[in-house]
């Protein structure tokens, strides 16, 4: 099969590597990069658990075709936390207990982090809309949606 | 403010409540906001294959032929697995604890009887390999006819599902072709009822959705064992199954597992280890079988359907004098956990109340639908929904408030339960006088005064006189014994240790196990 080159920014670094035509990104990230942050949950767009952000937005990586992202920049879980401090929304998953399993958060994360950095003090409409495309089925939406609000007044919950 | 019972398994724990209202943090937790959890498909082993299964299209077909030709050519294709490569093709999950007959293969031999029964593997360098190998087996199938309805299964008339139970019907205690409950005479109830109710309900199957999909990865260890990651509930029992279905001691196998995507139940029929094990011994290479979404919604297995029928007795004064109970638990094509949800049904009738004359028959029904098996409280949860629409609908029809109508006939300590126990630690009158002064609904005084620890006993510790039925006759010697009606004395001892058994690669019907299903033989749950 005919490979294709590959180069983009991974969390900041540069990576190059060779894909089969016709693999998704999810797969590159995971299998080829060995970055096991985004996960699969159902590989056709239905639960938000393999989400990333490509230069800054929201996409679903098993909905996206690896080659699609040469010489962009895709950011993962794996890239939130700065050296050994976590990221605000990282403390407020953990203090408002927004997981159980944890299956979704990798995803939740990268979603509630595109949120942020568009509009850094959202209403909670605007976080539940953010999250609508991410699937949990442990924790129930609440303290997800708490989480990210916040994250987003700086640690201090709102109502 | 209630006092907190603390007599309720006081041997069990020491008297020290302190945590209780204030949050404690997951040990876990920091792991799933980084992302380092690691789940059973973060592991990524040198020279992995993929294992992909071709499943049934048909609820109910003999397999007339299975043509692999083509698909053992295709590129990348390692090993094609047909049932005939199982070591023991025929398992069923609770014969870990002599409960039930082995009645399931792990891939289709002879028929399927459901659709998307496992029927041949194919491990391949990759996933897109095996599929496109996978096209390329030929399969020719005989529709039968099917049914999916429990109680069109259980007419002399319908197509037989699994011919280890012929009758569609799980076999209770050798005999019954379901599980019993008889206490006092509901007939004599009902003829001295101001009221009769029946009503008929219905739940669907529901699917548990986990986020991350049923899977494993198997790979093959030093000294000819092998390691296992696994997204199963239960680590232990999935071990003991894969050394049962493959024929080996279970310390050929390494389980590693515990960090699960979500399970809900429907992580615990060790669905796709056996498979992955086998793989990995029949090509010498890491092996991982994952299921897809689609194959999760229409292979794993469900919380089963349930219907119930309930008629009810009641005084004009509020007092349920007779309770009837008729259930049909869909167990699918096959018996997975479905036996002892039954066993669990009935040990739960007539619910938290004191009625004097119960009534049960609760069946364990095959049907040609994906195979039921464990989600939160199941075998009780469908009985208490219909059992609460039914006390609302009792509690309309003598014009009693429904709350207050629960209390007065919740049971209270020192009352008969239905199975012939005294009710011990009961708190439903101070549940639902909890609950109504949560929600703001006016009770009255007297019903406020009333407590579980009050007034109980006496007349209503009285097991009223119950008609005895005609036993039916024993089948023929079973294949297996069912062991929840032995002796209480020989369970209620811990086992004298056992000697040590002779190196024997058939794994022998083991005595562990009896403590996770403890319900099932009335020991304490430890
Ligand atoms: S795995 Fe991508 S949306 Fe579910
Ligand atoms: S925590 Fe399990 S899916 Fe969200």
């Amino acid at each position: 099969m005919t490979k294709t080159a590959l180069q983009f920014r991974h969390n900041g670094r540069d990576v190059a590597l060779f894909v089969d035509g016709g693999v998704n990104l999810l797969v590159a990230l995971r299998e080829l990069i060995g970055d096991m942050t985004p996960k699969f949950g159902c590989g056709q767009g239905g639960c938000g658990a393999c989400s990333v952000l490509i230069d800054g937005e929201l996409h679903l990586s098993c909905l996206t075709l690896a080659e699609t992202v040469n010489g962009r920049a895709v950011e993962t879980l794996d890239g939130l936390k700065n050296g050994p401090n976590l990221h605000p929304l990282q403390r407020a998953f953990m203090e408002q207990f927004a997981a159980q399993c944890g299956y979704c958060t990798p995803g939740m994360l990268m979603a509630a982090k595109a949120l942020l950095d568009r509009n850094p003090s959202p209403s909670r409409a605007e976080v539940i809309e953010a999250i609508s495309g991410n699937i949990c089925r442990c924790t129930g939406y609440e303290p997800i949606i708490n989480a990210v609000l916040a994250a987003a007044s700086g640690g201090r919950a709102r109502a | 403010m209630l006092e907190l019972r603390k007599d309720i398994f006081a041997d069990e724990r020491d008297d020290n409540l302190k945590e209780i209202g204030k949050g404690t943090q997951r040990q876990d937790m920091l792991g799933h906001v980084t992302g380092t959890s690691t789940y059973f498909d973060d592991h990524k082993l040198q020279g992995m294959l993929h294992l992909k299964v071709l499943r049934s299209p048909h609820a109910h077909a003999r397999l007339r032929r299975i043509d692999t030709m083509e698909a053992e050519r295709s590129p990348g294709v390692r090993r094609i697995i047909r049932g005939a490569d199982v070591p023991r093709n025929l398992n069923t999950l609770l014969s870990l604890i002599n409960f039930g007959k082995d009645d399931e293969p792990s891939l289709a031999v002879d028929k399927v009887r459901y659709k998307g029964e496992p029927i041949v593997a194919i491990v391949a360098d990759s996933p897109r390999e095996a599929f496109e190998a996978m096209a390329k087996l030929r399969v020719d199938y005989e529709p039968l006819p099917a049914v999916f309805d429990v109680e069109e299964a259980l007419k002399p008339s319908a197509p037989v599902v699994n011919e280890t139970y012929p009758k569609n019907t799980f076999v209770y205690h050798d005999v019954y072709d379901h599980q019993k409950l008889r206490f006092g005479d509901v007939e004599r109830g009902f003829a001295e009822a101001d009221h009769v109710l029946e009503q008929r309900y219905q739940m669907s199957p529901i699917e548990h959705a986990p986020t991350e999909t049923n899977g494993s990865i198997a790979a093959p260890d030093t000294n000819g064992r092998y390691v296992v990651y696994t997204s199963t509930q239960a680590l232990f029992f999935s071990l003991d199954t894969c050394a049962k279905i493959l024929d080996v001691p279970s310390n050929t196998f390494h389980f590693i597992g515990g960090t699960v995507g979500g399970g809900f139940g429907g992580k615990v029929d060790t669905l796709t280890e056996p498979l992955a094990i086998l793989g990995a011994m029949l090509t010498g290479r890491p092996v991982r079988y994952q299921l897809g979404r689609e194959e999760e919604m229409q292979f794993g297995s469900p919380r089963g359907a349930e219907r119930i029928y309930i008629k009810d007795g009641v005084m004009r004064d509020g007092r349920i004098v007779a309770r009837k109970i008729r259930a049909y638990f869909d167990s699918g094509a096959y018996t997975r956990l479905s036996s002892y949800a039954v066993v669990k049904c009935v040990a739960h009738l007539p619910g938290p109340y004191t009625i004097p004359n119960v009534h049960g028959d609760v069946y364990c029904v095959f049907t040609n639908r994906t195979p039921a098996t464990a989600m939160r409280g199941f075998g009780v949860t469908a009985m208490d929904f219909a059992l609460e629409c039914q006390m609302d609908k009792l509690a309309h029809l003598v014009g009693i408030d429904p709350m207050e109508f629960r209390i007065l006939n919740a049971y209270r300590d020192g009352d008969m339960k239905a199975h012939r126990r005294e009710a011990k630690n009961t708190a439903l009158i101070e549940c639902v006088q909890v609950a109504a002064e949560k929600a703001k609904w006016p009770l009255r005084e007297e019903m406020k005064r009333m407590s579980s620890r009050k007034d109980g006993g006496g007349s209503r510790a009285a097991i009223s006189p119950t008609p005895l039925e005609p036993v039916p006759q024993r089948a023929a010697v079973s294949q297996q014994r069912t062991t929840y009606d032995r002796a209480p004395a020989a369970i209620v001892q811990p086992p004298p240790p056992a000697p040590t058994p002779p190196p024997s690669p058939r794994p022998q019907a083991p005595s562990h196990g009896a403590t996770r299903f403890s319900s099932v033989f009335g020991t304490r749950r430890r």
